[in-house]
């Protein structure tokens, strides 16, 4: 059972929550807060107290029905001016679990200046479009945006939730689904719903080369974040349709007491996400000057490289240009690893690609399991040779 | 200023085992080290420290045998380190574990900056962070790849698409840090030997301020793992072995029309 506690050592005995509690619930016999029978662990008082001295005792919520919780909701993430393409994936994907169930897909727009993107979202099939738009929205504070989607979560009672798993989807759902008290799984790379509408998700799992089923049995709603690039968006429909619904910012935004200190754009950088052709150094690459053949391999290709985490680990090269659950998803036509062993984490984020094509000198190499064309071979034979080989039809 | 730095033990490898019946990471006899993302997150702790002052605090919830990178840390540089400890404590999902550690962190102190790895090699997740911060109702930014004091409070760094904004949080608030942050130092024999066996706090359950075991843990989890399974290998692949492979290359690339 949950319940309301109060940090002794951190209250001060201002009162706040005494005067706040909508159930007369609270005493301060000694110049402390103390909770008597009325009290509903309705949270107010938490969130109204200037200390963070007074906390709920609890984690997931007693089993609900899930009867009342219907449709499923789709974050679309707006940054930097732009509607993330991934909100698309995941409606796509949405409408796809939820016709055999019967439940609808909707969507839910924060941000400031944002509700122009909601007649654009019309004609991706939803039923629904709620807009959060306003000023106060016009960066990103994790705490306040949790608050515009929990007011609509709480309106709307979806039974699941999903998430495009971008830097600020997975800083906003984690705040979500804890605020429910429920589940959420992380960069699922399958999603199934049962006819009891229970998600099934299923991601790379415990670092090893292994898939995990997870499910979120008995709370809702059910959270899940989705990588860009897993999913397929939907075809826009030259028909709009589905209702826009302009919601008032909820009162909790304004608890949030972070504030914007500056605003840089940066210039839409060229992902590796977005290459149609992508050359891959693995750890196979004796030395950082290896990976020159690599890039010009790219180059000669008309496409870009890429590298596997243990490159980025040695400090060959950064963040950016690795793919992998620590690093990007791909799935470009034409993707081309180069002494790359496959563990899931890298395989699980390139091989929904068009084509792949593996060189690796160790014919067990897991990698191979994914690879349309699976060349067993040294790759510092393969790959300079097909470099002079392009250089020369070029010449 | 008082920071509490999150740390986790992870495999040193990645093959791990399973336990195929509860879907639990057998962790017993395998070799560990300090999840690598967590000693930017130190590191970022111990250079705040050295400008400002104050103290770095680190934690992490596991077997007793995590002591190791508590031990670690302290040769990095680290004031004073807890291990939370607790069979009950096992199988923990994230909102299990972020209600844990939440918990934790208040029966330690009081701190004005926590911070976490952007996630763990072993989990992948990278929502543990932002979970402790909505259990202890203060603000959070995650992927922070620029960290200043400032005022009451940090500025932090939160790199979005196509923009990066940088938002002020005043204390006490919970930041999860990029690699690129800094460069961590490594463990110092110096330090070792200054320090000799300073103790490591172990803690269970009991010394929580919610000692209701049913939130914690397995059973304080929303999420089950219904079962584990190897990817499945069905594309059809043709198999180069032998031969010119970088002429049979070029001609498939041709065939595909990339070139």
């Amino acid at each position: 059972m949950a319940k309301i506690a109060v940090l002794e050592r951190k209250c001060t005995g201002c009162g706040l929550c005494v005067k706040n509690c909508p159930f007369g619930a609270i005493d301060m016999p000694n110049g402390k807060p103390e909770l008597n029978a009325a009290c509903k662990v309705c949270g107010i008082c938490v969130k109204s107290c200037p200390e963070h001295a007074i906390i709920k005792l609890e984690t997931k919520t007693e089993d609900v029905d899930k009867s009342k919780w219907n449709d499923i909701l789709v974050y679309t993430e707006v940054s930097g001016g732009r509607l993330h393409p991934v909100g698309l994936e995941l409606i796509g994907k949405a409408l796809e679990l939820a016709a055999p169930v019967g439940f609808k897909v909707k969507a839910v727009l924060v941000g400031s200046g944002v509700a122009g993107y909601a007649e654009e979202l019309r004609h991706y099939g939803v039923s629904e479009v709620a807009v959060y738009d306003d000023p106060e929205l016009g960066y990103f504070r994790a705490d306040a945006y949790a608050s515009c989607v929990e007011d609509y979560i709480k309106h709307a009672h979806p039974s699941v939730v999903l998430v495009g798993a971008t830097s600020l989807g997975r800083s906003l759902a984690p705040r979500l689904s804890t605020r429910f008290r429920t589940g959420l799984t992380a960069d699922c790379t399958r999603l199934e719903l049962r006819q009891n509408t229970d998600l099934v998700q299923i991601r790379p799992a415990f670092g090893g080369n292994i898939m995990a089923q997870i499910v979120t049995t008995h709370t809702r709603p059910q959270f899940a974040t989705v990588r860009y690039k897993v999913m397929s968006a939907p075809v826009r429909n030259d028909v709009a349709s589905g209702d826009i619904l302009a919601r008032k910012l909820p009162k909790a935004v304004a608890d949030s007491n972070a504030s914007l200190v500056s605003v840089t754009a940066v210039p839409p950088k060229k992902s590796i996400s977005d290459a149609e052709i992508l050359v891959v150094g693995g750890r196979g690459l004796q030395k950082e000057s290896d990976l020159d053949m690599i890039k010009e391999l790219a180059s000669l290709l008309g496409g870009d490289w890429a590298t596997t985490r243990p490159l980025v680990e040695k400090g060959w090269t950064t963040n950016e240009r690795q793919i992998g659950l620590s690093g990007r998803t791909v799935r470009p036509k034409l993707i081309i690893t180069c002494g790359v062993s496959g563990a899931i984490q890298f395989t699980s984020c390139m091989n929904a690609s068009d084509h792949i094509v593996a060189i690796n000198s160790d014919k067990d190499a897991p990698i191979f399991d994914v690879a349309h064309i699976a060349i067993v071979d040294d790759l510092y034979k393969v790959v300079p040779e097909l470099i002079s080989r392009l250089k020369e039809a070029r010449a | 200023m008082n920071i509490f730095v999150c740390i986790k033990q992870v495999p040193a490898t990645n093959k791990v085992q399973v336990d195929e019946e509860t879907g639990v990471l057998k962790r017993g006899g395998v070799a560990s080290k300090m999840n690598p993302y967590d000693l930017y997150a130190l590191e970022t702790a111990l250079r705040l420290k050295a400008e400002h002052g104050g103290t770095v605090t680190v934690g992490t919830m596991g077997p007793p045998q995590a002591q190791a990178i508590v031990r670690e840390a302290y040769m990095m540089g680290a004031d004073d380190g807890y291990v939370f400890s607790d069979r009950r404590l096992g199988g923990a999902d994230v909102l299990a574990t972020g209600y844990t550690l939440s918990q934790a962190i208040h029966s330690v102190g009081d701190f004005d900056l926590i911070l976490c790895g952007k996630q763990t090699t072993d989990g992948d997740t990278a929502q543990v962070g932002p979970a402790i911060a909505e259990y202890l109702s203060i603000p959070h930014a995650a992927w922070v790849s620029k960290l200043t004091l400032s005022g009451d409070g940090v500025d932090a760094e939160q790199q979005l698409q196509d923009v990066i904004e940088t938002v002020h949080m005043p204390f006490p608030c919970l930041v999860t840090v990029e690699q690129d942050i800094f460069m961590p130092r490594l463990p110092s024999l110096k330090t070792a030997r200054e320090i000799g066996d300073k103790p490591i706090h172990i803690q269970g359950l009991d010394t929580f301020l919610d000692t209701d075991e049913a939130h914690y843990g397995l059973s304080g989890s929303a999420t089950q793992v219904e079962r584990i399974f190897p990817p499945a290998n069905d594309t059809e692949h043709e198999l180069w072995q032998d031969g010119d492979n970088a002429e049979r290359l070029e001609s498939q690339l041709k065939k595909w029309k990339f070139i």
